[in-house]
């Protein structure tokens, strides 16, 4: 990247000092009003959320019907949505720290979800926060598998990553698990075999647990509940004509016994397969949604990414604008926000980590009026297009070549963006 | 970690099927959501929900409290930790229990003073209402009546000093009876008597119970050299002294001197942490996997030099109670502010709260 293109060339040292200092302000600010409002707001997604996954894992009893199933896995999906996004992510980021509540701290939470909250919060947190979109540094640029940057050298693997992308997607919280234990770091022998191993237990630990609830008990306890209907209403499952055939052989008992097993084999089976296809599909469609908010994150045109002799000697002030530029915002309704874990204001995100995510949409004109005064851009755009241009640079970037995308000049306030679009 | 409540004493067979059931819920637990319907029913910490507030003189007030599970119990003149939402943000106090543990009604009560520029007392003495939740945590402290009441009692308080005694009071005026108790009480004027008319009637229905109450404000302070004409026989009796830190040091000194130290029970509501005549030479905490040195001048515990340079430290009662800010020392010397006593560590875990640095520590954060 030549140094006329660098996003902030034009800011002298004293300048991004001061930028530093009104971003500061902005954190301090938000920091001293916090209180009462935002714990309601928090305990109230937390209390939606459980509501919702008790409404889904309810509906599923009835899972063979088809209305039931939808609405089940409907809700299923939603509130593993909202645990994931809105409370899990934000929760971990230590976001809701401040109210020094047990229950709800980044020290003692879990996430529905298959990577462990120490692997995470050390991989997300630590890693990509801090290296935001560094090459090299920022292992969330490309996943380690994916040419998500023109400078990334290409190799004959990438043919293949539109393919795996989609993989990728349906089954994203896997990727993520596994992104967490650093391969390349294991590759390099730099991470100890014994850390490795440590990280190996706690994956395996998660995903057994998971697959325990999603893929047997819950499908189990709604082949139970559908069982025990059955029975309810027909206690007898063999024809007259039966039951005394059986007795005039004389395994009255027996034929009972073996007609109640291959109904309940007959009623619960197919419930039970019915859950397991609910459980799978919500996961699915979880995993395909947080791909998608994550990817519109930092892979879209607007973007910038670093080299590392770029960052060399960073100043506060030049950190601020690097997670500045090097996130994107996705526009949307207040429900897309929330479903979004409020990640459509990734700018607003990374540049306070730690802000409750409640938080962003109230400060995102103040960010907005700084990158106007300043001079520099503020990445945003509707989900079709963010989205749009992700997944058109990871298919053109799987072949060779390919040139960084021409950004957007510096923010110039609303009126201008509206009457562009 | 944030600092958490009492595990309930929920019963074997309750907690079996919880634990049974976990694997449903994973990451989260059966009890997340049957505190949805009610919070009390947790079974992870014990909460308490308020009944009443009583306003008592001297600016105080009682709170009442349900608990929530089959409250443990507590020994008249113990306190528990009480952990109330202020705006958002849980803090933690330990107040001295106020009722007896006999209650019928199975109540438990403190009595809080509101302090002027505090946080926490003054919420619960104005804004705290009936229905309110608190968290609650363990019931501590060994200022607490003996097992055999074999001989008289002498109690000497001051101002909220009484209130871990008025629960030994109220306990034995409810069963084993006030035979042969004096109770020296100071308070600066008549309407700051925390408890004054319950004390007044105890006074009139039990006549083994003597109170001497001593207006500070008129009469001047209490001196233990006036015990020998208030309660002669002082030598004789258990005692037991609740209140400012000069009275229970001059007590202390008193009995060491005059008497038989050991029968003289005191309970501090502050430990001593620190202070402008602080001892030692301080030194600095350097935290490891942040990379930072801290300046730890002498009489500050680390958990506060770790905070003033910008590190986030684990914190929780700040008084050397919950072992919520605990953090491994990986060398160096520690003070315990408390008693000044200094040690050398390797590899061990301490309250940052309550402890200084002695020259240069390196701590695991």
């Amino acid at each position: 990247m030549s140094p006329t293109t660098h996003p902030f060339a034009h800011l002298n040292e004293a300048q991004l000092a001061e930028l530093a200092r009104e971003f500061d302000a902005i954190h301090d600010r938000v920091r001293a009003d916090l209180g009462e409002r935002d714990r309601r707001y928090i305990k109230g997604v937390i209390r939606l959320h459980r509501q919702i996954a008790v409404a889904g894992r309810v509906l599923l009893l009835g899972s063979r019907s088809k209305v039931a199933w939808t609405a089940g896995t409907g809700c299923l999906a939603v509130a593993k949505i909202l645990e994931n996004m809105e409370i899990g992510h934000n929760v971990l980021h230590g976001q809701w720290d401040w109210m020094n509540d047990p229950a709800i701290h980044s020290s003692t939470w879990d996430w529905d979800t298959a990577s462990t909250a120490a692997a995470w919060k050390h991989s997300h947190n630590y890693i990509h926060h801090t290296y935001t979109n560094i090459r090299g540094k920022d292992k969330d640029l490309g996943y380690e598998i994916m040419r998500i940057d023109p400078h990334q050298r290409w190799h004959p693997a990438y043919l293949a990553q539109p393919l795996y992308n989609l993989l990728l997607m349906a089954f994203f919280e896997w990727g993520v698990a596994v992104h967490d234990l650093d391969i390349e770091a294991i590759r390099a022998g730099k991470k100890p075999l014994k850390d490795v191993w440590h990280d190996i237990k706690g994956i395996s630990g998660k995903a057994r647990d998971q697959i325990l609830k999603d893929y047997v008990g819950w499908p189990l306890v709604s082949a139970l509940a559908a069982t025990a209907v059955g029975r309810l209403r027909q206690p007898e499952p063999r024809s007259r004509r039966r039951v005394l055939a059986d007795r005039a052989r004389g395994r009255g008992v027996r034929g009972a016994i073996r007609a109640q097993l291959a109904a309940v084999r007959k009623e619960g089976g197919g419930t039970f397969a019915a859950t397991f296809r609910a459980d799978f599909t919500a996961n699915i469609i979880r995993n395909v949604w947080a791909h998608s908010i994550i990817f519109c994150g930092h892979f879209p045109d607007q973007t910038y990414t670093f080299s590392q002799d770029e960052v060399r000697d960073e100043t506060r002030g030049g950190w601020y604008v690097r997670q500045l530029v090097g996130a994107a915002n996705i526009t949307g309704s207040p429900l897309f926000h929330l479903l979004s874990g409020n990640l459509g204001y990734q700018v607003e995100h990374h540049l306070f980590p730690d802000m409750p995510s409640s938080r962003y949409a109230e400060i995102a004109p103040q960010v907005r009026d700084i990158c106007r005064r300043y001079g520099l851009p503020y990445n945003t755009g509707p989900l079709s297009r963010q989205l749009g241009t992700v997944h058109r640079t990871i298919l053109r970037l799987a072949f060779p070549g390919g040139k960084p995308r021409p950004k957007p000049g510096p923010y110039r306030g609303d009126e201008v963006e509206h009457r562009a679009a | 970690m944030a600092e958490t409540g009492m595990r309930p004493p929920a019963s074997p067979l309750r907690r079996r099927a919880l634990r049974a059931l976990r694997w449903l819920f994973t990451p989260l637990r059966p009890d997340d959501y049957l505190e949805l319907i009610n919070p009390l029913w947790s079974t992870r910490e014990l909460r308490g929900r308020v009944e009443r507030v009583e306003p008592e003189r001297g600016g105080a007030a009682t709170v009442l409290i349900r608990p929530g599970y089959d409250w443990v119990g507590h020994r008249p003149g113990q306190y528990v930790r009480l952990g109330v939402v202020i705006d958002g943000v849980h803090h933690w106090r330990a107040y001295s229990l106020t009722s007896s543990p006999d209650r019928a009604d199975g109540l438990i009560s403190v009595t809080p003073k509101k302090v002027d520029g505090g946080v926490v007392s003054p919420y619960l003495v104005e804004q705290a209402r009936p229905g309110e939740l608190v968290r609650l945590g363990e019931v501590e402290g060994s200022f607490t009546l003996p097992d055999r009441l074999g001989r008289g009692l002498l109690f000497v308080t001051a101002g909220s000093g009484i209130t871990p005694v008025m629960s030994m009071l109220r306990h034995l005026a409810d069963g084993p009876g006030l035979h042969d108790v004096v109770h020296i009480h100071s308070a600066r004027d008549e309407d700051g008597v925390i408890f004054g008319d319950e004390l007044a009637a105890l006074e009139k229905q039990h006549e083994g119970f003597r109170l001497q109450l001593r207006i500070t404000g008129r009469d001047g302070r209490f001196t233990p050299a006036e015990l020998d004409t208030r309660c002669p026989d002082w030598r004789e009796r258990e005692s037991y002294a609740c209140g400012p830190g000069e009275l229970l040091d001059a007590l202390q000194a008193h009995w060491t001197e005059h008497g038989t130290a050991v029968r003289l029970h005191h309970e501090r509501f502050q430990p001593i942490v620190g202070g402008d005549g602080a001892e030692g030479a301080g030194g600095t905490v350097h935290f490891t996997h942040r990379n930072v040195d801290a300046d730890c001048p002498p009489g500050t515990p680390i958990l506060v030099a770790g905070e003033d340079a910008g590190v986030a430290m684990p914190f929780g009662c700040r008084v050397g109670v919950c072992h919520t800010c605990v953090l491994p020392i990986r060398e160096g010397r520690i003070r315990d502010l408390r008693t000044n006593v200094v040690s050398e560590m390797h590899n061990e875990i301490v309250r940052t709260c309550v402890h200084g640095a002695e020259g240069r520590v390196t701590v695991d954060l």
